[in-house]
C-alpha cells in the first residue's frame, strides 16, 4: 500500500573506525528512545532500533566524509518519513539529540569543523524530512481526494443503476402508474396506464388528475383524494371507472397514494391503476343472472324487491307508486293437462306480452315465481295510472296464444295497489297487492281489483274474529238472550228462541250476523251450537221447575254444519239427559236450504231427533227454494216467515195485498201439511193483528219483546209486565 | 423510507468518518478537517489516545505474525478502515507472497481508496458491506472469489466490536462468521475497554466527544470481551490488556503504570 521501507541490513559494512562505529551505535539508541512513540512506524522496537543504526552511520560517515556534502542529511530526513515517522515530533526530537549528543557520542565534542558540518547536515535533514513530508501529505490528500472522487462516482453508478432499475420496474409494470404534483398536474405515466386509457404520455401531461372524473364516481372516491392532498391521508384504494381515448369505458381499482418530501409536506401522488374490467363485466352478468329469471328473462323477485326498496329509499324522487300483482288464472290446469314445457313456454308468451305492454322509465315487470307477475310504478299520479296499466295488460292478454298446435285463451286476475310513499312500507304495498289479488280472484277472475282499505279492514276484523273465537269460547265471552214466541190467539209465551251472543272486549257486543258465519267456515260452530243448546236446556230445566205446565219450549238454532254433524242426535240427548229436560220442551230451527238441499243422512238424523220428541221447525220459510212436495214428507212441526213478508203488512191503515196474500198462503200451507206457524218480525200492533186474522198461531218480534236475559222471560212468565 | 440497501448514500465530507479519523490519529493525511478537528478535539480530552490507536495498530501487526506463524495464509480484515501503513497484506505478503486478504469496510471512501492502492494486487478484495450482516459479507464474490473456506483463515476484528452495541447482537454477529469457519481458523480482536472501576473522567469526556461527533461506542470489560470469542478456544496468553499480548519486547510496554484500555486476544475454532 504504502512505499516499501527499507529494512536490510546493510552489508557493506562502514569504513569507519570501530571507536566511531560504538558511538554511533549508542547515538542510534538513544535516537530510538527519543521517537519510538512519536509517530506510528509498522517496525517492532527492535527493528526501528536498527533502522536508526543504518541511518545514523549513513550520517556520520557524510560527517566525516570528504569532500563534504549534505546530500545525505537530505537522504536521511527523506527516509524518516518513508518509514512513516510522520509525527512533527520526531524530527524535533531528532535535531536537537543530534546537536546535543552526536559529537560528543563520537568523542568530538570541540571539532567546530564537525560541528559547522553537522549544523549544515542537521539543515539538510530538516529540509529532506520537510520536503518528504509535504509530498506524502500531498500525495496522501491527493490519494483521499481521488477515493471520494471514486466513492462518488460509484455511488453515482449505483444511483443510476437504481434509477435505471425503478425506471424499468415503473416503465415494464404491468400495473398502470403514474405520478401527478400535488396540484394534480400528471407528470408521467408508464406504458401499461397509456395502454389501458389509450392516451400517449404528452397527452395525459395535458390532464390534470381532476379531469379523470367520471360522473358514475362515487362521491367517497373524491373526497378521499382532497384529504389525501390536503396530507390528511396517505393512501386509499377505490373503485373507479375512466373514459378512455376510445369513449369507451375501463373498470378499475385504483390505489393512490401520497408522496411526501423530507419535510413530511405532500410533494408528489402516485397512482397504481389495475384494469379490472374484465372482472367487472364478469360481476354484472352474475348480477343480471342473480335478478333475472331464467325462463323469461324478466327481472326476478330479488331484482324487484332491490327496486322497490329503492323506491322507498329515495322518496324524494317519487311521492307516488303503484304495483299490479297478476296471476294467471287456470294456469295449473295449463300445466298439468299440457305439460310444463307447454306451460314455461306460456309463461314466455305472458312475460313478453307484459313486457310489450308496460315499458317506459320508471316501470319494472318482474316474475315472482311460478304464474305470478308483478309490474311496479313509480311515480304515478293517482289510481287510473295503475287501472290503464291494468286495463292494458288484461287486453294484450285477450288474444290467444299458440304452443305447439294448441291455441290457448289465457286471463289473468290483478290486484292494484296505487298511493302515496309516506305513510306506507314496500312491504305493506307488497301485502296489500297480494290480498287485492285474491279478491279479483273471488270477484270471479279475468279481472282487475282495486285495494279497498275498507274491505281490507272488514276481512282483517272477521280475520280477527275468527282467530279469537275459539279462545272467547273457553273465556265465556258468549252468552245466551231470549225472545218470546208468542201465541196470538192470547197472547201466551208458549216459547223462547235462544239466540247467541258475544261481549267482545274489543269490538263490544256482537250479533250472531257478525260471526255465526265465520263459526260454520272455521267449524267452530258445532262446539259453539253444541253449548248453546246445553244453556238454552239448562234455562228450560229450570223454568219448567219454576213454572211447571206454563214452562215456555226454548228454540235453539241449527247451523248448516251443526245439522251435519254425525254426533248431533247424541249431544242432543245427552244435553236433554244432563239438563232433565223433556224433548218437547226443544225446538231446534233450521233454515230451508239445510234441510232442503240435504242428503239422506241428515234427515234421518232429524227424524231421530223427532221421534225422540223434539220439535223440529224451519226458520226463515219463505226466503229459500222450498220442494213442497217434499215437505209434506219432512219431520217438521213448524214453519217460521220469514220477517220480511211483515213489511207490507206494518202499517195501521192500509196493508199491501201481496205480502197479505202470500202471508195467508203460508199460513194455509202449513195448517194443510198440519204444521204450526210462527211469524218472525212482529214490530207493530197492526201487525200482529192482521197475523191473528190471518190465522196465524204464534207471533215473535219488538212487538212481544226484545231478546233479553233469561230473568226478562221469568218476569214475563211470573206476568210482572 | 428506508434506503434500499443497493442504493447508494451520500458521500458528506463535513461528516467525520471513523476511518478517516484513525487514519489522521495514526500520522495520516487520508483525511478532511471534519476529520482532523474531531481528531483533535478527542486528543485534547484524552492525550494518550494516540497511544491507544498505536497499540490497537501494533496488536493487529503482532497478531498477524502470529497467525502466519500458526500457519494462517487466508485473512478477512473486518472495519479495516483507510489503509495507512502496517496493513495485514504488507505484514502477510511479505511472509508469504501467497497469503490472500479480504477488506471489508462499509466507509465507501475507505474502501474506494483501498481498491485503487490495490488493483494491482490480485490477492487482495476489497468489499464494501456492513460487517454487521456477515451473511451479506460472506456471500459476496469479493469474499468468495478469494478465500478458501475449506482452508484456516483468520477473522480479524481491530478497533471493530466496540463500535457495536449490545443490542446489534455482537455475539451473534461473531457466530455468523464463526459458522463459515473451518476448525483451525482464528478470530483476532482488539477492544475498547476496561473494567468498572478505572473510568476516569478523561474517558468519560472523550468517549462522550467521540458518541456525539462520530459513531457511538460500547466498552466492554474484560469478561464481557471475552464472551465474544463463543465457539473459540483463546491462545495464550488469553485475554489480556492490549500491549501485553505477546510484546515482542519488553521495552515496548509502557511504563507509565496505567492500565491499558482495551483488551485484546486471538481464539481458535475448535
Amino acid at each position: 500500500m504504502t512505499e516499501r521501507v527499507d529494512h536490510r541490513v546493510r552489508d557493506d559494512r562502514s569504513p569507519l573506525d570501530p571507536a566511531v562505529l560504538a558511538g554511533a551505535e549508542s547515538f542510534a539508541r538513544s535516537w530510538a528512545t527519543a521517537v519510538i512513540g512519536s509517530s506510528y512506524v509498522p517496525m517492532t522496537r527492535s527493528e526501528v532500533a536498527q533502522h536508526l543504526q543504518d541511518l545514523t552511520e549513513m550520517l556520520v560517515e557524510a560527517l566525516f566524509a570528504s569532500p563534504f556534502r549534505t546530500a545525505p542529511g537530505y537522504e536521511i530526513g527523506s527516509r524518516l518519513v518513508d518509514a512513516h515517522f510522520t509525527g512533527t515530533d520526531t524530527l524535533g526530537r531528532t535535531i536537537q539529540l543530534l546537536g546535543d549528543d552526536l559529537l560528543a557520542e563520537l568523542g568530538s565534542a570541540g571539532d567546530d569543523r564537525l560541528r559547522s558540518r553537522l549544523a549544515a547536515l542537521q539543515g539538510a535533514l530538516a529540509a529532506g524530512y520537510a520536503r518528504a513530508l509535504r509530498e506524502r501529505t500531498l500525495a496522501e490528500q491527493e490519494a483521499i481526494r481521488a477515493a471520494v472522487l471514486d466513492a462518488r462516482d460509484q455511488a453515482e453508478a449505483m444511483l443510476r443503476a437504481s434509477e435505471a432499475r425503478f425506471r424499468a420496474m415503473f416503465t415494464e409494470a404491468a400495473i398502470g402508474i403514474g405520478i401527478a404534483d400535488i396540484e394534480g398536474r400528471i407528470l408521467d405515466v408508464n406504458q401499461a396506464l397509456q395502454d389501458m386509457l389509450g392516451f400517449s404520455v404528452e397527452e395525459m401531461r395535458q390532464y390534470n388528475v381532476r379531469d379523470l372524473m367520471h360522473p358514475e364516481d362515487a362521491g367517497s372516491v373524491w373526497r378521499l383524494y382532497d384529504q389525501l392532498i390536503a396530507g390528511e391521508c396517505d393512501h386509499y384504494r377505490a373503485e373507479k371507472r375512466f373514459h378512455r381515448a376510445d369513449g369507451e369505458q375501463v373498470w378499475t381499482h385504483l390505489t393512490l397514494s401520497l408522496v411526501r418530501d423530507d419535510h413530511g409536506e405532500p410533494q408528489y401522488q402516485v397512482a397504481m391503476i389495475e384494469d379490472v374490467t374484465d372482472r367487472h363485466l364478469l360481476q354484472n352478468r352474475l348480477r343480471y343472472q342473480a335478478l333475472h329469471d331464467p325462463l323469461t328473462g324478466l327481472p326476478n323477485r330479488a331484482l324487484f324487491l332491490e327496486r322497490l326498496g329503492r323506491v322507498f329509499n329515495n322518496r324524494g324522487k317519487h311521492l307516488r307508486a303503484g304495483l299490479c300483482y297478476l296471476d294467471l288464472d287456470g294456469f295449473k290446469v295449463i300445466n298439468d293437462s299440457l305439460g310444463h314445457d307447454t306451460g314455461d313456454q306460456l309463461l314466455v308468451e305472458v312475460g313478453r306480452r307484459l313486457d310489450h305492454s308496460v315499458s317506459g322509465e320508471g316501470k319494472l315487470v318482474a316474475r315472482m315465481g311460478g304464474d305470478e307477475f308483478v309490474i311496479l310504478v313509480e311515480g304515478s299520479t293517482g289510481e287510473q295510472d295503475i287501472v290503464d296499466v291494468a286495463d292494458r295488460v288484461l287486453t294484450e292478454l285477450e288474444a290467444p296464444i299458440r304452443i305447439a298446435g294448441h291455441e290457448l285463451s289465457v286471463s289473468a286476475s290483478i290486484g292494484i295497489v296505487e298511493r302515496e310513499l309516506s305513510g306506507t312500507t314496500s312491504a305493506d304495498l307488497m301485502r296489500d297487492a297480494d290480498i287485492t289479488l285474491y279478491w279479483a280472484k273471488a270477484d270471479g277472475k279475468a279481472r282487475w281489483a282495486l285495494y279497498d282499505p275498507e274491505r281490507n279492514a272488514r276481512e282483517v276484523a272477521r280475520f280477527t274474529l275468527s282467530a279469537t273465537m275459539p279462545r272467547a269460547l273457553e273465556r265465556g265471552e258468549f252468552y245466551v238472550e231470549y225472545q218470546p214466541l208468542v201465541r196470538l190467539e192470547d197472547s201466551t209465551v208458549v216459547g223462547v228462541e235462544a239466540l247467541v251472543r258475544w261481549q267482545h272486549p274489543e269490538f263490544g257486543r256482537l250479533a250472531p250476523d257478525r260471526f255465526i258465519e265465520l263459526a260454520e267456515e272455521t267449524g267452530l260452530i258445532v262446539p259453539l251450537g253444541r253449548w248453546v243448546l246445553h244453556k238454552a236446556c239448562e234455562e228450560a230445566r229450570r223454568w219448567l221447575v219454576e213454572f211447571g205446565d206454563a214452562a215456555p219450549f226454548v228454540s235453539v238454532n241449527l247451523a248448516v254444519r251443526q245439522s251435519r254433524d254425525p254426533e248431533l242426535v247424541r249431544d242432543v240427548k245427552r244435553i236433554l239427559d244432563e239438563c232433565a229436560l223433556p224433548p218437547h220442551h226443544l225446538q231446534l230451527e233450521l233454515t230451508e236450504s239445510a234441510i232442503m238441499g240435504t242428503a239422506d243422512e241428515p234427515l234421518e238424523a232429524l227424524r231421530a231427533l223427532c221421534d225422540m220428541g223434539v220439535r223440529i221447525a224451519i226458520d226463515d220459510f219463505g226466503t229459500g227454494y222450498s220442494n213442497l212436495a217434499y215437505l209434506k214428507h219432512l219431520p217438521v212441526h213448524e214453519l217460521k216467515i220469514a220477517g220480511s213478508f211483515m213489511e207490507g203488512l206494518r202499517a195501521e191503515t192500509e196493508e199491501d195485498p201481496v205480502d197479505s196474500q202470500i202471508v195467508a198462503t203460508l199460513v194455509q200451507l202449513a195448517h194443510a201439511l198440519s204444521l204450526g206457524v210462527t211469524a218472525e218480525g212482529v214490530e207493530t200492533p197492526a201487525q200482529a193483528a192482521r197475523l191473528l186474522r190471518l190465522g196465524c198461531d204464534t207471533g215473535q218480534g219488538w212487538f212481544f219483546a226484545r231478546p233479553g236475559p233469561p230473568e226478562d222471560i221469568d218476569s214475563l212468565l211470573r206476568g210482572d209486565l | 423510507m428506508e434506503r434500499p440497501n443497493w442504493a447508494p448514500g451520500d458521500i458528506d465530507l463535513e461528516r467525520p468518518s471513523v476511518a478517516r479519523v484513525y487514519d489522521y490519529w495514526l500520522g495520516g493525511a487520508h483525511n478532511f478537517a471534519a476529520d482532523r478537528a474531531v481528531g483533535q478535539k478527542a486528543l485534547e480530552f484524552m492525550p494518550e489516545l494516540r497511544d491507544v490507536i498505536l497499540n490497537h495498530r501494533a496488536f493487529l501487526r503482532r497478531a498477524v505474525r502470529y497467525l502466519l506463524g500458526r500457519g494462517v495464509r487466508q485473512f478477512l480484515d473486518l472495519g479495516s478502515g483507510i489503509p495507512t501503513v502496517g496493513n495485514v497484506h504488507e505484514i502477510a505478503q511479505t511472509a508469504d507472497p501467497s497469503a490472500k486478504v479480504v477488506y471489508v469496510d462499509m466507509d465507501p471512501v475507505a474502501v474506494a481508496h483501498s481498491r485503487s492502492l490495490l488493483s494491482g494486487n490480485d490477492r487482495v478484495n476489497v468489499l464494501q458491506a456492513d460487517v454487521r450482516d456477515p451473511a451479506s459479507v460472506l456471500s459476496s464474490p469479493e469474499v468468495n472469489d478469494l478465500l478458501d473456506f475449506e482452508q484456516p483463515t483468520a477473522v480479524l476484528m481491530i478497533a471493530l466490536m466496540h463500535f457495536v452495541s449490545d443490542d446489534e447482537n455482537p455475539i451473534g454477529i461473531i457466530g455468523g462468521y464463526r459458522d463459515r469457519l473451518a476448525p483451525g481458523s482464528f478470530l483476532a480482536i482488539s477492544h475498547a475497554g476496561y473494567e468498572p472501576d478505572e473510568e476516569t473522567g478523561s474517558y468519560r469526556a472523550a468517549r462522550a466527544m467521540y458518541d456525539r461527533n462520530v459513531t457511538p461506542m460500547t466498552y466492554r470489560n474484560k469478561v464481557e470481551f471475552t464472551k465474544l470469542f463463543e465457539g473459540f478456544e483463546l491462545v495464550e496468553p488469553g485475554a489480556v490488556r492490549l500491549p501485553l499480548w505477546n510484546p515482542e519486547s519488553p521495552d515496548d510496554l509502557d511504563g507509565s503504570g496505567r492500565p491499558f484500555p482495551g483488551f485484546g486476544a486471538v481464539g481458535r475454532k475448535v
